[in-house]
């Protein structure tokens, strides 16, 4: 938990209240400076200007578009409705003709998977390498946090043909969502923040527990699972958002269209379909992420700033 | 049964030593309910982490023929990639990636999380903006921008540019500016989530070290110099090398915005693998491209570590 209080960013902390204000580098006494305060005041402006045209600029140029004739798109960028008209429809030909809601059901359901996956075996290996310690559990870490050496290039070719023919079972899980969870499920560095989130439990709470007669599942399920749901939530989000952002991956396992998630399925679209229709499907795209970040943004952010070391 | 058991436990040892009683626990217990629990994960492991990095290993030393036996042919395949002409060109544009990734995504961020850290009030919507490029989807934001980068007149960024005079300028379509372009895109798509991690690390500062700064006559600027950056040199350094790292690699954009196009302009190592594994189905000239960039990346990935436990303990 220290870790995670450490890097909540002071404005995502609760208890702001409660806590001696933390200082930063203009100091009250500079506050209340006149010069400080005007710069301070046009610095806001101008930032948050910049801010709003980076920012949320492109998603809404994104929302006009969705629903303008493509007429109007081609006569210029910004004459929005130039012709009068509000296509409502783009939206209705992208949902049933591009199948739009189809690749987001086929996006959630790798994403939620890839989670479900990934909790799953980063959990249970952590819980076996922190707490049941047995003798091989030093080989399992190595072998597990080694892979964080190793770049995920090296193994993309040969992944493909694993994951095409699996060895000693001889099946093929192209085309099936198992080819992209199960590969999703192997990410050291989640094995590495749980584990290092179940050693700041003290020790204490797994013995009594066993003197109680609690067997290595029950203490699993009873106690390192409930106190470990803060990490599991920050680990689960990241997942589903790489998950949802992946392209190549998809691209290579699930060749059948009927399968592949939005990210897949929107580069074809756009080779077929007019323009109106390209950005209402794009627009549709993005909604759901977008919701999700203004319902979950606390969680979204706190798991941005731990992610200080997941990427790579 | 239980608080017996207890008793005379306190009682033989009345310290309690937390790494003694998983040590006594373990000692108790037969591995084989860890085995158990741990299968999943070792099999998971083997299958697609281990598994592929070692077949790799192999496979670059082999000419795999479809359904036979594969041959092994030495340093053949390494000599090929590395002789390919196309090589050069594709490690340079990648370097120049990753050179221009670290020039143009660097100093906003930075700047960005400490001015936000400065605000007291509505700091919240500064950052919530920030990061709300992140939250687009990599293609959806590919195929808005190349709609953006639309070379005409009317192009929506050329329309803009217009408006001061300035174009219209090429973006994609032309070997100079198609890089940067990329660049851009991905500046703009990921700077959120570096202001995020940089305001988390800002918080870390130790509030005296600005007070003495202050006591010492120091002004504002003087103390953003010689506190605030050198305190945060240790995650400008993980930052750094994790952008090298994850740049080295990249792939989409090259890949949906020009195709490596226009004339291999915007070609990078990774689409040469692809090129190799997928288009000419040369497993062997694949593998030994990814080793070849593995190791290179390997070198970061360890000095990241290193870095990164540093500064975890600082």
């Amino acid at each position: 938990m220290t870790t995670a209080e450490r890097l909540r960013p002071r404005w995502l902390r609760r208890e702001r209240e409660i806590e001696p204000e933390t200082r930063t580098n203009i100091s009250s006494a500079d506050r209340s400076r006149p010069v400080v305060r005007i710069w301070m005041g046009v610095g806001q402006i101008v930032v948050l200007v910049l801010l709003l045209v980076a920012g949320l600029g492109p998603l809404i140029w994104l929302a006009l578009a969705a629903v303008s004739p493509t007429q109007d798109l081609i006569q210029g960028p910004f004459s929005f409705f130039s012709s009068g008209t509000v296509q409502w429809e783009n939206l209705g030909i992208a949902w049933e003709r591009g199948r739009i809601g189809h690749y987001l059901l086929n996006t959630a359901a790798l994403a939620l998977g890839s989670m479900v996956a990934t909790l799953f075996i980063s959990t249970t290996a952590a819980f076996v390498i922190t707490v049941l310690r047995p003798r091989w559990g030093g080989l399992l870490s190595g072998a597990i946090l080694a892979t964080l050496f190793i770049p995920g290039i090296v193994s993309l070719v040969p992944l493909y043909l694993t994951v095409r023919d699996m060895p000693v079972l001889n099946i093929s899980l192209v085309n099936t969502f198992w080819a992209v969870w199960l590969p999703a499920a192997a990410t050291a560095f989640n094995v590495l923040i749980i584990s290092r989130f179940l050693e700041s439990i003290p020790a204490e709470l797994y013995e009594a527990a066993r003197i109680d007669g609690a067997g290595a599942l029950r203490i699993l399920w009873s106690i390192v699972l409930p106190l470990a749901r803060p990490i599991l939530g920050v680990v689960g989000l990241l997942t589903i958002v790489a998950s949802w952002k992946d392209y190549l991956w998809p691209l290579l396992v699930l060749p059948n269209p009927d399968n592949q998630p939005v990210s897949v399925a929107l580069p074809r679209l756009a080779d077929q379909t007019e323009l109106s229709v390209q950005m209402a499907a794009l627009f549709l795209s993005l909604l759901v992420p977008v919701v999700l970040f203004l319902i979950f943004q606390r969680q979204f952010l706190r798991g941005a700033s731990m992610s200080g070391g997941v990427k790579g | 049964m239980s608080e017996q058991a207890r008793l005379s436990r306190s009682a033989v040892r009345p310290a309690n030593r937390a790494s003694g009683l998983t040590r006594r626990w373990r000692r108790a217990r037969p591995g084989l309910v860890a085995l158990g629990i741990a299968l999943p994960a070792i099999l998971v492991y083997l299958y697609f982490s281990w598994g592929p990095i070692v077949s790799s290993l192999i496979m670059s030393w082999q000419n795999p023929v479809p359904g036979g036996t594969a041959e092994w042919v030495g340093w053949d395949n390494f000599v090929y990639v590395l002789t390919d002409p196309g090589l050069p060109q594709a490690a340079l544009n990648t370097v120049y990636y990753t050179v221009l990734a670290v020039l143009f995504g660097f100093p906003v961020p930075l700047a960005l999380a400490v001015f936000i850290s400065e605000l007291k009030k509505r700091a919240w919507y500064f950052s919530g903006l920030a990061y709300l490029p992140v939250v687009v989807p990599p293609v959806v934001a590919i195929l808005l921008w190349k709609f953006f980068y639309e070379p005409s007149d009317d192009g929506v960024f050329n329309s803009i540019l217009g408006l001061v005079g300035i174009g219209p300028l090429p973006w994609l379509n032309s070997t100079a500016m198609a890089m940067p372009s990329i660049v851009l895109e991905t500046t703009w798509a990921g700077a959120g989530s570096a202001v995020i991690i940089y305001i988390a690390a800002l918080t870390s500062v130790p509030s005296e070290l600005y007070e003495a700064a202050e006591l010492d006559g120091a002004g504002i600027w003087k103390r953003v110099w010689h506190v605030t950056l050198p305190q945060m040199r240790g995650i400008i350094g993980t930052m750094l090398l994790l952008q090298v790292i994850g740049t080295m690699q990249i792939f989409t954009e090259p890949f949906l915005f020009t195709g490596g196009g226009p004339q291999n302009a915007t070609k990078t190592l990774l689409m040469s693998v692809y090129d190799y594994a997928f288009i000419r189905v040369d497993y062997g000239a694949a593998t030994a491209l990814s080793v070849l960039l593995a190791v290179v990346l390997a070198f970061f990935s360890v000095a990241y570590l290193l870095l990164t436990r540093r500064w975890s303990r600082s």
